[in-house]
C-alpha cells in the first residue's frame, strides 16, 4: 500500500527505478485497483476456507485443545479405522444413501412432470401462479417446515391424522415412528423444492425451437407424441446432467432438514453422516474423530462431483465447472 | 405453437389444468392450514371443517398480540434482522469486487485466484475445523460467528462472474480511456447494469441470513442473542409453552395457535420479499451461470 501511494504522488521515480522494480512489483502496481477489489475476499479464504483444511489435520491426530492444532500428538489413521469398524459405519452410511437417492429417484419425476405441464398450459395466469406459488417453499426454511409439518402430521391435531380419525381410524405418529419417518422426508423435501426444481427444465423446454412442434402438428402428431418425441429428448441433456451433479452430491443428504427433524426414537433411521459428525464432534467433544468422518465424506464427495462432471461433460456437453 | 384444436387437445387441457390445479392445492393447503390455526380463537370446536375454514368474522388475533408483545420475540426478531442486514451487506461487499475481479480476463494471475477459488468449492473440510476457526478468533457468542464464515457463497460468486464476462467490454474500456480507476468502472459501469443478478444474489444471502438455524445453534449459546428460527424451534418443540411466551390458562390464545403464529410471522417476510424478486431468477438469469 505504501508503495502504491508513493508512485501516485510522485510518478517521476517509478520511471527512473523502473529498471529496478522487478516485473511482479511492476505487474501489481499496474493491476493494484484490481488486486485491491481483490484483497477482501482473498482475507475471507484464507481465514474461513483455507485455515479448516489446515485444522483438518486433527483427523490425523489426537486433538488436545490445550496442544493446539499443530501440536497435539499423531495418531495416523486411528480415528477412520475407528469410525469404519463401527457399529454406526454401515447404519450411517446406508441412511444417507437412502434419503439422497429416494429424492432424486422420487422428485425428478415430479418436477419434470410439473415442468412440461407448465410448459404445455395454454392459461397464462394458471401457469404464472402456479410457479409463483410452487417455487416460494424452497425459500422456508427446514424450522418453518417443521412448524408447517406438525401442523399436517401432529398425533393430537396434524390434519391429516384427523381426516385419519374422522374415517374411523387410529392416529400415526408420523415423525416419531421409524417406518413412517422416511415418508416424510422424503415427501416434504419433494413438496419444498420441486417447483424451484421445475426453473432448469422450463428454461430448457424454452430453448426447443418452437417449428418443431409446427412441422409435428402438421404431420399430425398428438399432444403426447409431441412431448415424447419433441419435449423430452429436448430436455434429456439438462436431465442428465441434473442427475449426474446430484449424485456427486450423493453423501448430502440434507443435513438441515433431518437436524431439525430427527429425534432420539428414530434415529436408526434418520441418522447420517452430517448428524452424527455433529454429535461426536459438538456435542461429545470427539474433534478428531468427528473431523476423521467429515474427511473422509470429503474425500469421497470430491471423488464422485470430479467423476460426475466428467460424465456430464461427456454426455451433455456441460458440467457443473 | 398451438395450430389446432382438436378435441385431443381439449382433453389434454383439461387433464393439465386438473394436475396444475392439484398441485396448487398440494403447496397451499399446508400454508394455508397453518395460518387458520393461528387465528382460531381458545376453546373453538371445529364444526367438522378440518380446520381448514373459519370464517373471517371469527378469527382472532390474539395469538399474535401475545407474540408481537413479548419480549424474547421482539427480542429474537431484531437478532435476526441484525444478521439478515449486516450478514447480506458484507456478502455483497465481499462477493461483488472479488467477482468482478476475477471477471477481467487481463488480471495477472487470473488462473491461479480461480483454482484457489475452486478447491474448496469441490472440498470441505467439514463442520469441525470450520469450528474450531470461529471458536480460535473468540467469535463464539458474537453475530460475527454467523456471519462470516459464510461470507462469500462460492457458487453465487461464480453466478456474478459470469455475469460480469458476459458484459460488453468496450464499455469498460471507454471508462478506463476517461481515466476510470477499476473501482470507478465497477461502481459507474458495471454495477448499475447488474442490477437482476444483484438482487437476486442479495436475495439468495438474505433468505440464507433469516433462515439462519443450524449455525445460530453451533455459535450462539447466549440466549439474547438467537434469531428466530432458534426461537420458533424452541416454541414449536415446547409441550408447556409458559417457558417461551407467557402463556396461561386465562390466555385468550390457544397453543396452538400461538405455534402457527409464530411459523406464519417467521414466514412472513419472505413471502413479501419473494414475489418483488422472483421475475429476475425466473428468466435464466442464474442458469448456465457456472460453466466457464
Amino acid at each position: 500500500m505504501v508503495a502504491i501511494t508513493k508512485t501516485r504522488t510522485a510518478p517521476t521515480l517509478i520511471v527512473r527505478g523502473q529498471q529496478k522494480l522487478s516485473k511482479l512489483t511492476r505487474t501489481i502496481i499496474k493491476y493494484r485497483w484490481l488486486y485491491f477489489l481483490m484483497l477482501p475476499g482473498l482475507i475471507y479464504f484464507i481465514l474461513f476456507r483455507y485455515l479448516p483444511l489446515w485444522n483438518a489435520q486433527i483427523a490425523f491426530k489426537d486433538f488436545k485443545p490445550l496442544l493446539g492444532v499443530w501440536g497435539s500428538p499423531f495418531a495416523g489413521f486411528k480415528h477412520f479405522l475407528t469410525f469404519f469398524n463401527s457399529y454406526y459405519f454401515s447404519q450411517l452410511i446406508t441412511n444417507t444413501l437412502f434419503f439422497s437417492l429416494m429424492k432424486l429417484v422420487l422428485g425428478l419425476p415430479v418436477a419434470v412432470i410439473l415442468a412440461l405441464s407448465l410448459y404445455e398450459s395454454m392459461f397464462r395466469f394458471l401457469r404464472k401462479l402456479v410457479q409463483t406459488i410452487s417455487y416460494m417453499p424452497h425459500f422456508l426454511s427446514w424450522v418453518i417446515m417443521f412448524g408447517i409439518l406438525l401442523a399436517m402430521l401432529s398425533p393430537g391435531e396434524g390434519l391429516i391424522n384427523e381426516i385419519i380419525k374422522a374415517a374411523g381410524g387410529k392416529s400415526i405418529s408420523f415423525l416419531t415412528s421409524p417406518a413412517w419417518f422416511r415418508v416424510v422426508i422424503i415427501g416434504s423435501d419433494i413438496w419444498k423444492e420441486t417447483g424451484w426444481g421445475t426453473i432448469i427444465y422450463l428454461a430448457s423446454l424454452m430453448s426447443i425451437d418452437p417449428t418443431l412442434f409446427e412441422a409435428a402438428a402438421v404431420d399430425g402428431a398428438s399432444r403426447l407424441q409431441r412431448i415424447w418425441h419433441i419435449s423430452l429428448p429436448g430436455i434429456l441433456s439438462t436431465i442428465v446432467v441434473v442427475t449426474l451433479l446430484r449424485l456427486g452430491n450423493v453423501l448430502d443428504a440434507g443435513f438441515q432438514q433431518l437436524f431439525v427433524l430427527y429425534s432420539l426414537p428414530v434415529y436408526s433411521v434418520g441418522d447420517i453422516l452430517d448428524t452424527w459428525v455433529y454429535r461426536q464432534g459438538i456435542l461429545e467433544f470427539q474433534f478428531s474423530l468427528a473431523t476423521a468422518v467429515g474427511l473422509f465424506k470429503g474425500v469421497i464427495g470430491l471423488t464422485l462431483v470430479v467423476f460426475a462432471n466428467r460424465l456430464a461433460k461427456r454426455l451433455a456437453r456441460t458440467g457443473l465447472y | 405453437m398451438r395450430v389446432t384444436k382438436s378435441w385431443d387437445d381439449i382433453l389434454f387441457q383439461i387433464i393439465v389444468t386438473i394436475f396444475l390445479l392439484g398441485i396448487l392445492a398440494i403447496v397451499v393447503v399446508p400454508l394455508w392450514r397453518v395460518f387458520i390455526s393461528s387465528v382460531t380463537p381458545l376453546n373453538y370446536l371445529d364444526p367438522k371443517t378440518f380446520g381448514l375454514w373459519l370464517a373471517p368474522w371469527k378469527w382472532s388475533v390474539e395469538a399474535y398480540k401475545q407474540l408481537l408483545s413479548h419480549p424474547s420475540f421482539i427480542r429474537a426478531t431484531i437478532n435476526s434482522t441484525i444478521i439478515t442486514v449486516g450478514g447480506t451487506l458484507i456478502n455483497m461487499l465481499l462477493t461483488v469486487p472479488f467477482a468482478y475481479a476475477l471477471s477481467n480476463r487481463s488480471l495477472p494471475g487470473r488462473r491461479f485466484f480461480i483454482t484457489l477459488v475452486m478447491i474448496p468449492f469441490l472440498f470441505s473440510a467439514g463442520l469441525i475445523p470450520t469450528y474450531l476457526v470461529v471458536q480460535k478468533f473468540g467469535l463464539i457468542d458474537s453475530y460475527w460467528a454467523v456471519i462470516l464464515p459464510g461470507g462469500i457463497n462460492i457458487y453465487n460468486t461464480l453466478v456474478m462472474k459470469s455475469f460480469f464476462e458476459g458484459l460488453p467490454e468496450e464499455l469498460k474500456e471507454v471508462a478506463r480511456l476517461d481515466g476510470a480507476n477499476e473501482l470507478q468502472v465497477l461502481i459507474y459501469v458495471i454495477l448499475p447494469l447488474s442490477l437482476p443478478i444483484l438482487l437476486t444474489i442479495a436475495l439468495f444471502y438474505a433468505v440464507g441470513h433469516w433462515n439462519e438455524f443450524f449455525n445460530a445453534i453451533l455459535y450462539l449459546n447466549d440466549a439474547k442473542l438467537q434469531p428466530l428460527p432458534v426461537l420458533l424451534r424452541n416454541i414449536l418443540l415446547a409441550a408447556n409453552i409458559n417457558e417461551y411466551v407467557e402463556y396461561d390458562a386465562f390466555s385468550s390464545a390457544s397453543v396452538q395457535a400461538i405455534k402457527a403464529a409464530s411459523v406464519f410471522l417467521t414466514m412472513l417476510p419472505m413471502v413479501i420479499i419473494y414475489p418483488l424478486i422472483q421475475r429476475y431468477f425466473t428468466k435464466g438469469t442464474l442458469l448456465g451461470g457456472v460453466k466457464e
